[in-house]
């Protein structure tokens, strides 16, 4: 595989083997893949090649069917569950259509992870829920439902909602689709900006070819019709020197 | 407008030559393919031609027909030869062949037998699923007691009131109504004997220990348990629930709990007040025949014991948790689209509705053994 890794970089998250399933049906199998520190890891692929399954694999609410994904060198899936609540603890992740609590207020959302796992004050919380949703440009947003704002902005306000604990990882489920080709610029300026500034590392399940080639340092194509991954690199590394027809094709619209 | 019509032209033996007439479009009658098929060495072609005669006009439906008539040919591997038509015409039908078929269809029709087997070996998966749900709400449960869950009081309070106070002018009215229902029904039988007074008890026994739990536990079902099937059903739709567990927070401590707690409050106290509700309508009925408000009380004081009070708070308890696990467990296990909530909804519903009536005559034939 035309894998890229860089000496001395500290390997944050790794697929060995993994095979995915939905019950009986196979989605994927024998995924092996480096995720390092820093990087930007572009999870892409067809429609329906199992992109937002990985992902969730990825974040614990799928188990493996056989391999395992290890974070700095642990597996998830083995740990006990003291040891798997303090690891989520340093994931972000948002998701599709944000997926913000709809009883809640945008404030209340981003406060929950912070009531839950700190002893601030309900003060504390507010200021910095106050300053976690001004990064994402929802600065006086605070007391609004999410029913009443749109879908660029609730998918802004769970970016806010997953940086709340200042994680090591952040994870996001399509981050642009359905948003303007502006708003999806300012997203992954944004998503840049928080890995430039925090150090997280940040894996991405996308298939907007401008945010792949915009952001991604790191990544793996999935194939749909073989089941498997067909590559894993950089994107401008699969780009020019991929084996394989389809990713090249994939990642050049289809211009070869 | 001229009628679609084919006419058959051989060529040489294998192939044959069709011209296509008239207006093969949506407004028009089109020729049945059976014409096609009806033909003496039908089994023999090769090559189905087809060119274009008088005043020809088409839209979409020629290319439907013409694919329909591809499907017919393909099993004896019979070739359509579109030269004679219009370039626009090849190009759509190029189009939608450009892109094979997809081959594994889903099995859409299963036989009866088969769901029936499906059906038969699912019960066994649920019962499991069932007893797994009931061993960690009762972790759960135990969790929060010694105070490491995230359920919490505000959320309890606020689902009370939810379930509560709001339910109260349904639970008045069909209690009111359940106790005149009584009434009437003991008065016409009772009469027969002069036994009138004895009215009272009837009601007040059947109140007490049967309709008012079970009642009461109906109409929460409906509300109350559907409710949460909704909203938990939509919660895992929205993505909401893997957004909680990633979060480490667990959906049972969070939702779950919490909602039942609610109901185990509220329902046994709605009991009580339906009881209360039912005895006032049968006293509404039985004094407006000859009996006076004062018979009927001092009727009824000797009818129930503290007993039969409690034996229907203690199925109403029994009942609160089913409604709750029964609408908590259907939303949880929603699928992921809208059609799925409605599901989940109906499910909740039923599935109480039977737990309640399975639960409620097994507790009557305990308690008739234990002499209760």
């Amino acid at each position: 595989m035309g894998q890229l890794q860089q000496e001395g970089q500290e390997v944050v998250i790794e697929a060995r083997g993994l095979t995915m399933k939905y019950g009986s049906n196979l989605i994927q199998s024998n995924l092996h893949f480096q995720i390092s520190k820093g990087d930007v890891f572009v999870i892409m692929g067809g429609s329906g090649c199992g992109k937002s399954t990985l992902l969730k694999h990825m974040i614990g609410l799928y188990q493996p069917a056989e391999g395992d994904i290890l974070f700095g060198g642990q597996s998830y899936f083995a740990a006990s569950p003291e040891r798997q609540l303090a690891m989520r603890k340093r994931w972000g992740v948002t998701y599709q259509g944000g997926a913000l609590f709809s009883d809640k207020t945008l404030a209340e959302n981003v406060a929950l992870p912070l009531s839950q796992y700190t002893t601030l004050s309900s003060k504390d919380i507010q200021d910095m829920v106050r300053y976690k949703l001004a990064l994402v440009g929802l600065a006086g947003f605070e007391d609004f439902y999410p029913s009443r704002i749109s879908g660029g902005m609730c998918k802004r306000a769970g970016l806010a909602r997953a940086i709340a604990l200042d994680p090591d990882i952040l994870f996001f489920d399509e981050p642009s689709a359905g948003l303007d080709p502006l708003s999806a610029r300012r997203l992954d300026d944004l998503i840049l900006q928080l890995r430039d500034s925090t150090g997280a590392t940040v894996v991405i399940v996308t298939h907007e070819l401008a945010s792949i080639f915009a952001i991604g340092s790191n990544g793996v194509y999935l194939d749909a019709n073989s089941k498997t991954q067909l590559d894993t690199g950089s994107p401008d590394y699969m780009l020019n020197h991929s084996k394989h027809d389809l990713v090249r094709a994939f990642l050049s619209r289809g211009e070869v | 407008m001229n009628q679609a019509t084919l006419t058959f032209d051989k060529v040489s033996d294998p192939k044959v030559m069709i011209t296509l007439q008239g207006s093969w479009t949506v407004n028009g009658v089109l020729p049945a393919l059976d014409q096609l098929s009806a033909l003496p060495d039908y089994d023999q072609l090769k090559t189905v031609a087809f060119i274009t005669g008088d005043d020809f006009s088409w839209d979409s439906r020629l290319l439907a027909w013409l694919l329909a008539c591809q499907r017919m040919l393909e099993p004896s591997h019979c070739q359509l030869d579109l030269s004679g038509l219009p370039e626009d015409v090849r190009d759509l039908f190029r189009l939608a062949n450009t892109v094979p078929p997809n081959k594994a269809l889903p099995d859409r029709n299963p036989s009866l037998l088969h769901r029936l087997v499906n059906r038969v070996a699912r019960l066994g998966d649920e019962a499991m699923e069932l007893l797994a749900f009931i061993g960690e709400l009762a972790l759960t449960l135990c969790r929060w007691l010694s105070r490491k869950g995230s359920a919490r009081w505000s959320d309890i309070i606020s689902f009370c009131h939810q379930s509560g106070p709001s339910a109260l002018p349904m639970i008045t009215l069909q209690s009111v109504l359940i106790g005149m229902i009584l009434a009437y029904l003991g008065m016409v039988q009772l009469r027969q004997f002069g036994a009138e007074v004895y009215v009272a008890n009837l009601v007040g026994v059947g109140m007490v220990r049967e309709m008012g739990a079970l009642m009461t536990a109906v109409i929460m079902s409906g509300r109350t348990g559907a409710a949460y099937a909704a909203q938990l059903g939509t919660m895992q739709v929205n993505e909401e629930i893997d957004a909680l567990t990633t979060l480490g927070i667990k959906p049972m401590d969070y939702l779950v709990l919490p909602r039942t707690l609610a109901l185990i409050l509220t329902i046994p106290l709605l009991c009580l007040y339906s009881n209360i509700l039912g005895m006032f309508g049968g006293g509404l009925v039985a004094t407006s025949m000859d009996i006076t408000w004062l018979m009927y009380l001092y009727q009824l004081r000797d009818a129930i014991s503290f007993g039969d009070i409690m034996t229907g708070v203690a199925k109403s308890f029994l009942f609160a948790l089913m409604i709750a696990m029964a609408g908590c467990r259907a939303g949880l296990a929603c699928g992921r689209s809208s059609a799925a909530v409605g599901q989940a909804t109906t499910n909740a519903v039923v599935t109480a509705i039977i737990y309640l009536v399975v639960a409620d005559a097994g507790l009557n034939i305990l308690f008739y053994h234990l002499g209760i």
